[in-house]
C-alpha cells in the first residue's frame, strides 16, 4: 500500500521532469537565431516550397504553446516527425538503427557490470599489491574518454593484430558481435573504471561494520561473510548508479559510433547535428533523457527490495 | 579428523599465559593472563576501557586484530583455539562458544531478516537442513521471549533490546558450552538492561552453558557472577569470589574501582574518580603497572612486576600487589567510604 | 529526496584509498605534470618549433627527426606545435566550464542554502532537470542551434556542470548553517551576507575547490569529445580531441603515433587533474576529522 503510493509519486515526479525536459527540447529552437523556419531550413534550398512544408509540418504560424502541445502529443504516439535531410519520418530513420544501438550498449553494459564489479570486488578483498595494480588501472580508465580508447583499440587490435574489423556493424547476429566487441570496450572502459571505484570504497566501507566481525566470530566462511554481508550490503550503492551508466553509456555511443562507423543512433545524432537536422536532434534527446528516467525510476522501485532501510524510512518520508 | 581422546576437561575455558603484542606498540596488550571459567559458571572480567577485557574475550573466538601475535593458551573444552585450524576453528565458533556484542544494532546485518541471522551459522557451516534450523530458530526466540513473528523481520523493525534478545537466541543457536559477553548491556537504556542481564543468568542455568561476562560495571560484575577477575593494563590484578573481593579488595585498584562505582546499599558520599590515566600502549612500563596511579606506591612497586600471589586463608583468591596483606584493612575501609 | 539522481560520484565515493598519506609523490608528479602543461600552453607562440598549421603533403607521417621532434601528421603537420599550441583550446575551454559553473553554482547554492524555502524546491527541481541531460548531449543540443564554436558548448557544459556544484555547496551552507560560531555572529548583529561572505564562504571553499578541480578533467574529456565529432572547434585550430580526430585515418593506414600523442595528453591531463582535485578533498576531508 505504502510502497504503492511512493512509486506513483515517483511516476508523478518522473512526469513532471519529462515534460519540462520535452518543453526544453522542443523550445530550444526558439532559441536560434533568426526565425524557426529559416533555422529549420539552414542551408538548404529556401524555395516558397520548402517554406510551406515546414509551416505544414510545424505549424510555424500558430502561438507557441500550440505547436508544443501538438509536437507532444505526436511525440506520444510514437511520431518525431520528418527528417529535414533525409525526407522521411524519423522513428523509421531511428528504428532502422536502433538494434546496432541496443547490442552496443547492452554489450557495453554486461561489461561494465560484470567487469567493474569483479574489479572493485577484488581490489576491496585482496588489498596490497593486487588492489595497488586495480587502483592505477581503474584510475586511468577514468581519465580515458571513450573516443580515446577507440582510436588506441582500433589502432592496436584491429590495424597492428587484425583481430576485429576496424569499422561497421556487420550483417547477422554473429557478425555484429564480432564487429561492436571493440566499440563496446571502448564504450565501457570508462565506467569499468568508475564501477570498480565505487564498488571497491562501498565494500572497504562496509567491512568496517561490526556485523561482519559478527558473522566471522560465528564462525562464517570468509567466502560468504564477504558474499552475503559486504558483497551484498553495497549494492544499493552500485545500484544507485544505474541511471548513471545507463546515460552515460547512451551518449557515449555517438563518439564511439562515430569513430567505428558503426550505423546506430549515436552515427545518426552525429550526422545530425552536423547537418541540422533538428528533428532528429530533438528525438534522440529526448529518447536518451526519457531512458534516463526511466532507469532511475526503475531503480528508485528495486532499491527498497535491496534495502529494506529506504522501505522503512519511505514509509514516513515525504521528501 | 579424530577429536582428541573424550577426556572431560576440568574448565570450559581455561586461559594461560596469554600474551598479545600489537604491531608498534611498545609492551603486551596483554600481558600474561590467566583465567579460568568451569561448566555453568559464570565469571565476570572487570575493568577500565583499555585494559584488555574484550581483547580476551575475543581472543577466545580467535578474533585477533591484524597483525597481532600471541603466546600461551586458550583452551576451549580442553581444546587450544591459537593453534586449530579453519575447520576446527569454525566448529568451535558455530558449537562451542558464541559472542553476544555490546550493540546489538551494529551487530546484525541491517539488510538481513532476523531468520537469516539466527540460522546462517547452522545453515551455512554444520549443514543443517532449513527447516531444522528455523525450528531450533523458533525455540530459541521462545527461550528468549520473542515470538517467530521477528523471524521475518528486518533489524530495523525490532527494538533494542529485542535485538539484544535475538543476539542472546543467535549465540544459543549452536548449543554453546560456553558464551563470551562482551558488555552486553551498555548499549541499552536502563529498564532494558536488568531484563537482558536476568535473561542472561536464566539461560545460562537452563542450557548449563559457561558465561564470561565482560564489564566495566563492578555492580553488575557482582550481581551476576560467582567470580570476578579484575583487569588492569592487560594484566589480572586480583580475582576471587564476588562477594569477598568487593568486601574485602586486596588490590589498590579495585578498591579504587569501588569507590568510583555509585552504590545504593551505602550512603551517599562523593564519588572518587581514579587519578591520572591508563597507560599507553607506546610507553614501556617495568613494575607495577599501576604504581603511577596508586596511592601507597613504594619504590619496589615501581621496579618489581608483583606476583600473582595467593590471599591468607583465602585460597580461591589471587591479587598481584606488593603491599596487599599490609593495606588489607586500609583497603576495605577505603573501598565502602570516601 | 531520490538517492538515484547521481550522475557523477561526490568526492566521497571515489576516494582512491583511505590513508593516502604515503602517496605524496604521485601527487607531487601530477602537480608538476600540470604546471608544465600550462607553462606549454601559456608560452605556445614562443615555444611551438613550427606554424602548427604548416601543411607539408609532402612530408605526411614521417616519423620523428630532428626537425620534427614528435613527427608529423597525415597534411605534414608539426605534431609538437600542434601539441603545445593545442594545450591552449583543450585547457582554456574546461577553464571556462569550471569558473562559469563555480561561480554561478556556489551563488546559487549559497543562497538556496542559507534561505531555503521556495527558493530551495525550486532549485532541487531544477537540479533534477538538469541531471537528465548528460553534458555531452546538451552541448550537441546546442552546437545543432548556434553550429560550431568554443562559445555555445562551453555553456552549455557549464550549465550541465551547475548542479554538481550548486548541490555540494548547498549542503556544505546547511552543514555551516548549524555551526554555532554562526549564531554568535548573529546575536553580535552581523547580516546574514557578512556572515556568509566572511565565515561560511572561506570555510566551504576548499571543498568546492575539489570539485571543481575534477570537473575540469571532466570538462576536457566532454569538450575534446566534441572537437572530435568535428562539433567543436573550428577544424582548422589546433585542438587535442580533433588531432585523435585527425589521426584516426593516419593509424588506419599503420601511422598511430600522431594520434597516440594527443590521446596520451588528454588522459595523462585528465588523470593528473582528477588525483590533485581527489587528493585536495582528502586533505578537507582529513582536516574536518
Amino acid at each position: 500500500m505504502t510502497f504503492t503510493r511512493f512509486a506513483l509519486r515517483r511516476l508523478a515526479e518522473m512526469a513532471a521532469t519529462l515534460l519540462a525536459a520535452s518543453f526544453l527540447i522542443f523550445g530550444a529552437m526558439y532559441l536560434a537565431p533568426g526565425n524557426p523556419a529559416s533555422f529549420l531550413l539552414s542551408g538548404r534550398s529556401a524555395s516558397p516550397a520548402a517554406y510551406q512544408a515546414i509551416n505544414d509540418q510545424y505549424h510555424l504560424n500558430d502561438p507557441f504553446w500550440q505547436q508544443y502541445l501538438r509536437w507532444l502529443g505526436q511525440v506520444l504516439h510514437g511520431d518525431f516527425g520528418r527528417s529535414i535531410e533525409y525526407r522521411t519520418p524519423v522513428s523509421t530513420l531511428i528504428g532502422a538503427r536502433l538494434p546496432s544501438t541496443l547490442l552496443l550498449v547492452g554489450l557495453a553494459l554486461v561489461l561494465v557490470v560484470a567487469v567493474g564489479l569483479a574489479l572493485g570486488w577484488i581490489g576491496a578483498v585482496r588489498g596490497g599489491a593486487t588492489d595497488g595494480a586495480i587502483l592505477v588501472g581503474t584510475t586511468f580508465a577514468v581519465g580515458t574518454p571513450s573516443f580515446v580508447a577507440a582510436v588506441l583499440l582500433q589502432g592496436l587490435f584491429s590495424v597492428e593484430l587484425g583481430w576485429f574489423p576496424s569499422g561497421g556493424s556487420g550483417s547477422g547476429f554473429g557478425s555484429m558481435l564480432w564487429h561492436l566487441t571493440l566499440p563496446a570496450l571502448a564504450l565501457a572502459l570508462y565506467l569499468i573504471g568508475m564501477l570498480a571505484r565505487v564498488t571497491r570504497s562501498a565494500m572497504l566501507e562496509a567491512m568496517g561494520h561490526e556485523h561482519v566481525t559478527v558473522a566471522r566470530s560465528r564462525g562464517v566462511t570468509e567466502r560468504q561473510v564477504i558474499h552475503r554481508h559486504v558483497f551484498r550490503n553495497t549494492l544499493g550503492t552500485v545500484l544507485t548508479m544505474g541511471g548513471l551508466i545507463v546515460s552515460t553509456l547512451l551518449i557515449c555511443t555517438v563518439l564511439v559510433e562515430t569513430a567505428f562507423s558503426v550505423d546506430g543512433i549515436g552515427q545518426l545524432l552525429d550526422l545530425s547535428t552536423t547537418t541540422k537536422d533538428f528533428p532528429v536532434v530533438q528525438a534522440i534527446s529526448l529518447i536518451i533523457v526519457g531512458i534516463f528516467m526511466l532507469v532511475n525510476f526503475v531503480v528508485d522501485l528495486l532499491l527498497p527490495l535491496v534495502d529494506p532501510r529506504v522501505a522503512l524510512g519511505a514509509r514516513g518520508a515525504t521528501g | 579428523m579424530t577429536t582428541t581422546p573424550a577426556k572431560t576437561p576440568e574448565f570450559t575455558l581455561d586461559v594461560r599465559g596469554l600474551r598479545l603484542q600489537l604491531p608498534g606498540a611498545a609492551r603486551p596488550v596483554l600481558a600474561g593472563v590467566d583465567l579460568t571459567v568451569g561448566a555453568r559458571e559464570t565469571v565476570a572480567l572487570v575493568g577500565e576501557s583499555g585494559s584488555g577485557k574484550s581483547l580476551t574475550s575475543r581472543s577466545v573466538l580467535r578474533l585477533l586484530p591484524p597483525g597481532a601475535t600471541t603466546e600461551g593458551t586458550v583452551a576451549v573444552q580442553g581444546e587450544d583455539v591459537l593453534t586449530m585450524d579453519a575447520k576446527q576453528l569454525r566448529r568451535l565458533r558455530t558449537h562451542t562458544a558464541a559472542m553476544i556484542f555490546q550493540d546489538p544494532r551494529a551487530a546484525i546485518n541491517p539488510l538481513r531478516r532476523v531468520g537469516d541471522f539466527l540460522t546462517e551459522s547452522l545453515r551455512l557451516n554444520a549443514g543443517t537442513p532449513d527447516a531444522d534450523a528455523t525450528e531450533r530458530a523458533v525455540r530459541m526466540l521462545e527461550a528468549v521471549g520473542l515470538t517467530d513473528r521477528v523471524l521475518r523481520q528486518y533489524p530495523g523493525q525490532l527494538s533494542g533490546g529485542m535485538l539484544q534478545r535475538v543476539m542472546i537466541a543467535a549465540a544459543l543457536m549452536g548449543d554453546p558450552a560456553l558464551i563470551l559477553a562482551d558488555e552486553p548491556t551498555t548499549a541499552l537504556d536502563v529498564t532494558t538492561q536488568a531484563e537482558v542481564v536476568g535473561l542472561l543468568d536464566d539461560l545460562r542455568e537452563r542450557f548449563g552453558t559457561g558465561l564470561l561476562f565482560v564489564t566495566h560495571d563492578l555492580g553488575l560484575a557482582a550481581a551476576i557472577s560467582d567470580r570476578v577477575y579484575v583487569m588492569y593494563a592487560g594484566r589480572i590484578a586480583e580475582t576471587g569470589p564476588a562477594e569477598a573481593l568487593f568486601e574485602q579488595p586486596r588490590h589498590p585498584y579495585t578498591a579504587a574501582l569501588l569507590r568510583s562505582t555509585p552504590r545504593l546499599d551505602a550512603p551517599a558520599g562523593r564519588l572518587a574518580a581514579i587519578q591520572g590515566q591508563p597507560p599507553s600502549l607506546r610507553e614501556e612500563l617495568t613494575g607495577c603497572l599501576f604504581a603511577a596511579r596508586c596511592p601507597f606506591a613504594t619504590q619496589v612497586c615501581t621496579e618489581d612486576l608483583p606476583p600473582h600471589l595467593p590471599v591468607p586463608d583465602e585460597p580461591s583468591r589471587l591479587v598481584a600487589c606488593h603491599h596487599s596483606d599490609r593495606l588489607a584493612d586500609q583497603l576495605a575501609e577505603s573501598a565502602l567510604h570516601d | 529526496m531520490t538517492t538515484a539522481l547521481v550522475r557523477r560520484p561526490g568526492l566521497a565515493r571515489l576516494r582512491l584509498s583511505r590513508n593516502r598519506t604515503g602517496r605524496p609523490w604521485l601527487y607531487l608528479l601530477c602537480l608538476g605534470f600540470l604546471a608544465v602543461v600550462v607553462l606549454l600552453a601559456l608560452l605556445a607562440p614562443w615555444l611551438s618549433p613550427h606554424d602548427p598549421n604548416a601543411v607539408d603533403l609532402g612530408n605526411a607521417l614521417a616519423g620523428p627527426s630532428a626537425s620534427h621532434p614528435l613527427g608529423v601528421d597525415g597534411s605534414g603537420r608539426d605534431t609538437a606545435s600542434r601539441l603545445i599550441t593545442g594545450a591552449r583550446t583543450s585547457l582554456l575551454g574546461p577553464l571556462g566550464v569550471v569558473v562559469f559553473s563555480t561561480v554561478v553554482g556556489v551563488v546559487v547554492g549559497v543562497t538556496a542554502g542559507w534561505r531555503g524555502g521556495w527558493l530551495d524546491s525550486l532549485l532541487s527541481r531544477t537540479t533534477e532537470l538538469v541531471f537528465a541531460f548528460p553534458g555531452l548531449l546538451l552541448a550537441i543540443l546546442i552546437v545543432s542551434i548556434y553550429g560550431e564554436g568554443l562559445i555555445a558548448p562551453v555553456v552549455a557544459l557549464g550549465v550541465a556542470y551547475l548542479p554538481y556544484v550548486s548541490r555540494l555547496t548547498r549542503s556544505l551552507v546547511l552543514a555551516e548553517r548549524k555551526r554555532p560560531y554562526v549564531e554568535a555572529y548573529r546575536v553580535q548583529g552581523h547580516s546574514g551576507l557578512q556572515i556568509c561572505l566572511r565565515h561560511v564562504l572561506p570555510n566551504i571553499a576548499p571543498v568546492v575547490l575539489a570539485q571543481s578541480t575534477i570537473n575540469f578533467g571532466y570538462a576536457l574529456i566532454d569538450l575534446a569529445g566534441l572537437s572530435f565529432l568535428g562539433l567543436g572547434v573550428p577544424a582548422l585550430t589546433p585542438d587535442w580531441g580533433r588531432m585523435v580526430f585527425d589521426g584516426e585515418s593516419a593509424i588506419q593506414s599503420g601511422y598511430p603515433l600522431s594520434a597516440i600523442l594527443p590521446c596520451a595528453a588528454i588522459v595523462l591531463t585528465v588523470v593528473a587533474f582528477n588525483v590533485v582535485g581527489e587528493r585536495w578533498a582528502d586533505q578537507v576531508a582529513r582536516r574536518d576529522r
